[in-house]
């Protein structure tokens, strides 16, 4: 398992490697890797439709509790098999949207890597990784909505996604760590024992907040829903992966997978019904006024994703197998439709719904697909969605108390989509064709077969719906902790309520196609609204928080080194003074020290001389030799008391430090003559201020009674377990090397910050 | 800055100055010493030479620019805790050979390790300060 997760992200350093050799053949030959995990994936369902699981585990950092841990259970598998699945057809697809794009080689590395963080979002057992694979979907989703990187729009967009997606990933963090921290375990599976001592924690509700509003800001719920239409920036079959079937669908995963863990609790569930009870009537009330084809399946995956918060909400057996069947229902016909859009959009030019017309003349095998996909977003009998359909009203009939108001919400919200199912399916390939499309021909078959292919899919699986049952969805049930249920999926249900409001949603649906003509009056009557939407806020957030970050920025930072030192020394003086004077007793006593050496006394007196040349000299030149005088003297004190290595360490960066000085000294203004008294009676009070805090400090720290077990545990232990007796260096190299490794990187990045900044600089000057 | 005296004298210290860094480095793990310690002493070699008989002799002295020391140092410095995750032990745990080497010591990957700060402690500053050289 581990290497299924991890060869996305081989593959994608290779691509960076060999994508120059493939050229043509790279979109075939990177679409193996997909095909062949989900034939992979596949191989499970015997098995877990047994109500088997799947473990695997890898040592990462245990001593933090820090495992490759990877469990593939029902609900895992169900993402898995989407991930692959439609990844499989969207790989393909590509290989023809793009074709003779010059960046196709990351293109494919960024959806390797996508499917690759992905997959292991949906199998990690251990919270962190999960984590880790969580923020890397946002860093790959980033990259492929800012794929067309010459476009201001497109890169605005990503920034977007990118703050929102990222924003919520810092919570979500929070989140984890709290729950982590409570239960013991970052385990996933370890944790479902300790259910009950979480939900009855004082912490509980922010828990549940940090963890929602990680969720939430990934499926693009309301508030956070804005960041998926401007998503649509994207390349096609980007849209229908990641923005559609999968990646927003990670928040519904994390949900899903929290349900047996802190689900049933009043909060939890008003919490979800509450969001997604708003997100799906706004989104999908949204999309009617859109006429942009991927802004109407924009915002009616943000009400599809709604109703599955909603649904997990409800949290009812029923309701959770309602939701775990649209999962599917809804990547079938969703992905489909934003390929079939892509298809239209490539070989028209246009995606503005009002001017498309009569395409199936000359496109029929993309109309059946359109026309598959439209019926299944309807739920019209026959097809999965019906079956999914009848399942939501169901779950939704039985919720208890406000039966009604959720069933009239999902009723509402499903003849929305089925609307914009038929706008986007249905009406680009109805009517006559105009004469400018007349030119338009079927493009290759790796564009029209996918959407055919996933909509003759929700065909056959709407027939025989058995099919899924056992193999798939109950395992997924089980996994979200309802362990008792026999899943039985029928297309039949007889005669009852659910079969009329089902056909009620379709005559409504129908008929509001019928009556209800995209335009762009309505569009720009809508935009009216635009000044309270949830985006302007928080664009007009971000700009306060930009302009109070300009104006800060300009106080602290302004440039001059001295004023940097004249306020760190001033609000350190000011903090640690405060601190000593009101809470310690401040005793100084002298008599327990040594005496003071001769060799001590003159390295002093050495120093008092130096230091009265640094300020007093004319010269810049015999200010900075004092001033190596200075550091060298503080390396004797260094060999006096027994530390060495800092000596050492002390000696070669004053060497350094002067020969930087003497480097630049041509280049400096002429010195001292410029300076005030005013200033220089205001550094004097600062300098003296700080050196007294310091010595008392230090006086008084010999009066506390010290804890020495740090500094023994590392004496007694540096030749036991790390083999050396220079203790300072074991420490280094060994019990903290990793503090040493990400030491050197930050180097490293000091090295290219300042090498970048002088030769941008003077490259620019000549 | 064309001295004689110091252009003899440092043309003769570069090598003992590396030579020393070097053993430098290799003693940390038992006497005062290490990665961090030489790597500055053997910039300071090369800022010496630098400044005797000017920055591009030195350059041409080294070879290759000091910035690709940079990555070398950080790879080796990674790979010598990924090296132990081939036989199944945890990132960055330390192996030792069992038998000590004449001169040097006891191998281990923490010696790699080491290595590998010198290497990007010496791009750094040389990095740094032939930047800064060159261009003010």
């Amino acid at each position: 398992m581990l290497l299924a997760i991890l060869s996305g992200f081989l593959i994608a350093i290779c691509l960076l490697f060999l994508g120059k050799q493939l050229k043509g053949n790279l979109p075939l030959t990177v679409s193996i890797l997909p095909i062949g995990l989900f034939v992979y994936f596949c191989t499970f369902l015997p098995e877990i439709g047994e109500g088997q699981t799947f473990f695997q585990h890898t040592s990462w950092i245990p001593s933090l509790g820090i495992n490759l841990d990877f469990k593939l259970d029902g609900l895992s598998l169900l993402f898995s098999l989407l991930i692959t699945g439609i990844g499989s057809l969207v790989f393909l697809y590509s290989s023809a949207y793009l074709r003779g794009h010059i960046y196709i080689g990351r293109f494919y590395g960024y959806l390797c890597v996508f499917m690759a963080s992905m997959l292991g979002v949906v199998l990690s057992d251990n919270l962190l990784v999960l984590f880790v694979f969580w923020e890397l979907t946002a860093i790959s989703s980033f990259f492929l909505i800012g794929f067309n990187n010459d476009n201001e729009a497109s890169r605005k967009s990503s920034l977007l996604a990118w703050a929102i997606t990222g924003g919520g990933g810092f919570f979500l963090m929070a989140g984890f760590i709290l729950i982590g921290s409570t239960s013991g375990t970052y385990s996933l599976q370890e944790m479902l024992s300790s259910s009950e001592i979480l939900k009855s924690h004082f912490l509980y509700a922010l828990m549940l907040f940090l963890i929602f509003a990680g969720a939430f800001t990934k499926s693009a719920q309301f508030p956070f829903h804005f960041w998926l239409p401007g998503a649509m920036k994207a390349p096609t079959p980007v849209s229908a992966y990641l923005h559609s079937a999968t990646m927003v669908k990670a928040g519904i995963y994390l949900i899903a997978r929290f349900t047996p863990i802190l689900g049933d609790h009043p909060y939890w569930n008003n919490t979800l019904l509450i969001v997604g009870g708003i997100t799906m009537v706004y989104g999908a009330f949204h999309s009617i006024f859109r006429i942009d084809l991927k802004g109407i399946l924009a915002y009616s995956t943000i009400s599809a994703l709604g109703l599955l918060v909603f649904l997990l909400g409800i949290g009812t057996h029923d309701a959770l197998l309602a939701a775990s069947v649209f999962i599917l229902v809804h990547a079938f016909y969703k992905a489909g439709l934003f390929l079939i859009a892509g298809v239209i959009d490539h070989e028209t030019g246009t995606r503005d719904v009002t001017q498309l017309a009569g395409l199936r003349k000359v496109m029929a095998p993309l109309a059946i697909a359109g026309g598959l996909a439209a019926l299944s977003s309807a739920g019209i009998p026959l097809t999965l969605s019906f079956v999914s359909k009848d399942l939501i009203y169901e779950a939704t009939l039985s919720s208890g108390n406000s039966a009604l108001l959720f069933t009239l919400i999902a009723i509402l919200t499903n003849i929305f989509l089925s609307y914009s199912g038929y706008l986007t399916g249905m009406k680009p390939f109805l009517g006559s064709l105009p004469s400018k499309f007349s030119e338009v021909h079927l493009p290759s078959g790796f564009m029209w077969l996918p959407p055919l292919f996933l909509g003759l899919g929700g065909l056959l699986f709407g027939l025989f719906p058995s099919l899924l049952d056992s193999f798939l969805i109950q395992p997924v049930l089980h996994a979200m902790g309802s362990r008792d249920i026999v899943v039985s999926l029928k297309l039949w249900h007889g005669l009852n309520t659910v079969l009329l409001l089902s056909a009620i949603t379709i005559v409504c649906g129908i008929i509001l196609y019928l009556i209800l003509k995209p335009s762009l009056k309505r569009l720009s009557a809508i935009g009216k609204l635009d000044s309270f939407a949830p985006q302007t806020i928080f664009i007009s957030l971000t700009r306060g928080t930009k302009l109070i970050a300009f104006r800060y920025t300009k106080f602290m930072h302004n440039g001059f080194l001295r004023s940097y030192l004249t306020k760190i020394i001033f609000f350190l003086v000011c903090l640690i003074g405060y601190y000593l004077i009101r809470n310690v007793d401040i005793q100084l006593y002298t008599d327990k020290h040594t005496p003071i050496s001769i060799y001590e006394a003159i390295v002093f007196s050495v120093m008092i001389v130096a230091i009265f040349t640094i300020v007093f000299s004319p010269s810049r030149f015999i200010a900075i030799i004092s001033l190596s005088v200075m550091g060298y003297c503080m390396c004797l004190f260094f060999v006096y008391y027994g530390a060495p290595d800092l000596a050492m360490t002390q000696f070669t960066i004053d060497t350094l430090t002067t020969v930087l000085f003497v480097l630049v000294l041509l280049k400096l203004p002429p010195y001292l003559k410029i300076r005030d008294k005013a200033a220089q009676v205001r550094d004097g009070f600062l300098a003296g201020a700080f050196g007294i805090l310091i010595s008392v400090i230090a006086l008084q720290v010999l009066n506390e009674p010290t804890n020495k077990n740090i500094s023994r545990f590392y004496a007694d232990n540096a030749y036991l377990l790390g083999k050396g007796k220079n203790v300072v260096n074991v420490i280094l190299v060994d019990f903290r090397g990793y503090d040493t490794l990400v030491e050197i990187t930050v180097l490293t990045i000091a090295a290219i910050g300042v090498y970048s900044m002088l030769k941008i600089q003077s490259s620019e000057i000549e | 800055m064309k001295i004689i005296l110091l252009k003899t004298a440092a043309n003769y210290l570069l090598p003992l100055l590396l030579l020393f860094s070097v053993f430098i480095l290799l003693r940390g793990h038992y006497e005062p010493g290490g990665g961090f310690v030489g790597g500055l002493i053997a910039s300071i070699a090369f800022i010496l030479h630098s400044l005797a008989n000017g920055l591009d002799s030195t350059k041409a002295l080294l070879k290759y620019s000091p910035f690709y020391f940079i990555p070398f140092g950080l790879s080796i410095a990674i790979l010598s805790g990924l090296a132990p995750m081939l036989i199944g032990e945890p990132f960055m745990t330390v192996l030792w050979f069992d038998d000590p080497i004449p001169v040097i010591g006891l191998i281990g990957s923490a010696l790699f390790f080491d290595i590998g700060v010198y290497l990007v402690v010496i791009g750094v500053t040389l990095t740094i300060l032939f930047t800064i050289s060159e261009s003010v």
